[in-house]
């Protein structure tokens, strides 16, 4: 009776990606989800409170037995309903990031920090607790209890502790929610750190478009328990049938380089993939080469079919039509920018008069830039 | 000399059998208290009552029914007896049983309370961490509970120290054996032998004081610590 019998989790057909599958039943709520997830890079659980977010990345974690379950996570089986098979959530390699840290009152920085890391086996210890502490920047904290750290300091111990333990899944629920703005701007370079430094897929659960946007490579759209949409982050954000691309606020987000910056101006200069074509925002240097991510609302991109000249707009670049759809009097277009795309927001009445059409390439006006990941 | 060979004989006995008994009412009522904490059957208020009866019964109700259970034609007694060990009433053993019973919820209430206000979050940290159900019950359970383990000893203690009816009922009143200073002080008194009265209620009364001001002197300091 005193026995946790180590179960070896069953090796499965490896491409190394998530496969998930939870059919969770509460009294008054359903979660219903199947996911196929990319084996590297940040996955964002995204939807309002009460769309499951947190009830699937429980499920991911063990901490929850739903009633029919499959999940499959780096060739390794963890869990199949149909076979009676669950591993257990102290036998799976993840680490978890709690909403509001939830770091052991009685133990050090230091202790919490080992808590997990001394549980695993020497041979599996693939992040060391210094590159943790350097990464997350909490050297100096080691000595102190957590009811000494701040909000932010707290999130940045809860994640090194999961880590150090050297997860195969790194699962993070809303770890920015309970802190307010300046934590936010205070923890989040760490996130993007993490995301740069290490190989380790993260999913990442979410309800600020923001951090989706700045920190997510993929985006699963959760709605009522169910998902209504699994894709690549930049696709999924210009998909027309959901409602980032179809409110108010619809944006696209682009990945570009430094490769170059105006000092007399303070303005950055960006190069797109596959695209001649330079981005140009104010903000102070950047190395060369380093990668950047923007986004840009479709109100603010205009278009015109010769280039302006003497305009104050900083970016005028040359854009492709790929589809469009109507939104009451407006029309929301997609634009190829390279090997990317571009959302533009314009009047049905300028959508006739420049006589747009699929294939037609014109200037796409950009008003404002913002950086996501500097 | 105040005390007589008796006397102290019954402060060796009342003292050994609150240590034992304390020592054994962790141990029990550790796992009921995780129990009640943490589960959601139907059996939980009912298990919750039964624990808590001593806090209303007369002691000399419990005393009744252990004497009878424990005796020759009671269920207990016949156990025992089929096992070789004999009727445990008028014993030292039968004591400690009654004692068990009597002061389980000085002990299981306080434990409950510490488990409860720990709640699933620091658990569910352990799980994430690779600390099975029994390594996170002593790596995280135990020490923040500690100061619930503490009041639950002392209530333990103190409330064996100072019962009557239970053991008058299935000990009796056997010198060295079963006559613990409660009895020993009704026996002087019987006797009219206040002097000796005196002394060991006296003693009782500074005991309760001290063991008091440490349970509250220890919350004090320990909230000034937070």
């Amino acid at each position: 009776m005193f026995g946790f019998r180590k179960v070896k989790a069953p090796v499965v057909s490896d491409d190394g990606r998530i496969r998930a599958r939870f059919v969770l039943q509460h009294a008054d709520f359903r979660l219903d989800v199947n996911l196929d997830l990319p084996a590297r890079g940040v996955s964002a659980l995204f939807g309002h409170s009460g769309s499951g977010k947190t009830s699937c990345l429980r499920c991911f974690a063990g901490l929850e037995r739903p009633q029919q379950g499959y999940l499959q996570v780096a060739g390794e089986l963890w869990q199949d309903s149909q076979r009676g098979f669950f591993l257990p959530a102290h036998q799976r390699a993840i680490g978890y990031v709690f909403q509001d840290a939830n770091l052991f009152p009685h133990l050090s920085v230091r202790g919490n920090l080992q808590y997990g890391q001394k549980r695993i086996p020497a041979a599996q210890r693939r992040v060391a607790l210094d590159q943790a502490l350097e990464l997350l920047g909490i050297g100096h904290l080691l000595e102190r209890m957590p009811a000494a750290l701040s909000g932010g300091e707290r999130q940045r111990v809860g994640i090194a502790r999961a880590l150090v333990t050297s997860p195969r899944l790194l699962l993070m629920d809303e770890p920015l929610a309970s802190l307010d703005l300046k934590r936010k701007q205070e923890v989040l370079p760490y996130l993007q750190r993490l995301h740069e430094e290490l190989d380790i897929p993260v999913l990442y659960v979410s309800h600020a478009p923001d951090e989706v946007a700045r920190l997510a490579d993929h985006l699963v759209l959760l709605d009522d328990g169910q998902v209504r949409a699994s894709g690549p982050l930049k696709e999924t954000l210009l998909r027309a049938d959901l409602p980032f691309a179809s409110d108010e606020g619809a944006e696209a987000v682009i990945d570009g380089e430094v490769c170059g910056h105006a000092a007399a101006y303070e303005l950055l200069e960006l190069r797109l993939p596959g695209s001649e074509a330079r981005l140009r925002l104010p903000h102070a240097a950047l190395p060369d080469g380093h990668p950047v991510r923007v986004k840009i609302k479709a109100r603010d991109v205009s278009l015109s079919l010769q280039r302006a000249e003497g305009s104050s707009l900083l970016n005028l670049l040359p854009a492709t039509v790929e589809s469009w759809q109507a939104l009451d009097a407006q029309m929301l277009l997609t634009l190829r920018l390279g090997e990317q795309r571009l959302l533009a927001r314009i009047t049905r009445y300028s959508f006739d008069q420049l006589g747009i059409h699929a294939g037609q390439a014109l200037w796409a006006q950009i008003k404002s830039v913002s950086l996501l990941a500097p | 000399m105040p005390l007589s060979k008796n006397d102290l004989d019954a402060i060796l006995l009342t003292l050994e059998l609150a240590s034992l008994t304390t020592v054994l009412l962790l141990i029990i009522g550790t796992p009921i208290a995780l129990w009640l904490a943490r589960t959601d059957s139907w059996l939980k208020r009912p298990v919750g009552a039964i624990v808590a009866l001593p806090l209303v019964l007369p002691p000399t109700v419990i005393g009744f029914y252990l004497l009878v259970s424990m005796g020759p034609n009671g269920f207990f007694g016949q156990l025992t007896q089929s096992l070789g060990l004999g009727t445990f009433t008028f014993s030292f053993t039968g004591l400690v049983i009654g004692s068990i019973f009597y002061s389980l919820p000085f002990v299981v209430q306080p434990l409950q309370n510490a488990f409860e206000a720990i709640g699933r979050g620091p658990l569910e940290a352990a799980a994430t961490l690779r600390a099975n159900p029994w390594d996170s019950f002593f790596s995280v359970v135990l020490p923040l509970a500690r100061p619930g383990f503490i009041t639950a000893a002392i209530l333990a203690f103190a409330h064996t120290v100072g019962e009557f009816g239970v053991v008058l009922m299935i000990g009796g009143n056997i010198p060295g054996k079963t006559q613990v200073v409660s009895v020993q002080i009704y026996n002087h008194v019987e006797t009219m032998n206040y002097a000796q009265a005196h002394w060991l209620a006296g003693g009782m009364v500074a005991f309760s004081f001290i063991i008091l001001l440490a349970l509250y002197g220890g919350r004090s300091a320990r909230v000034r610590t937070l």
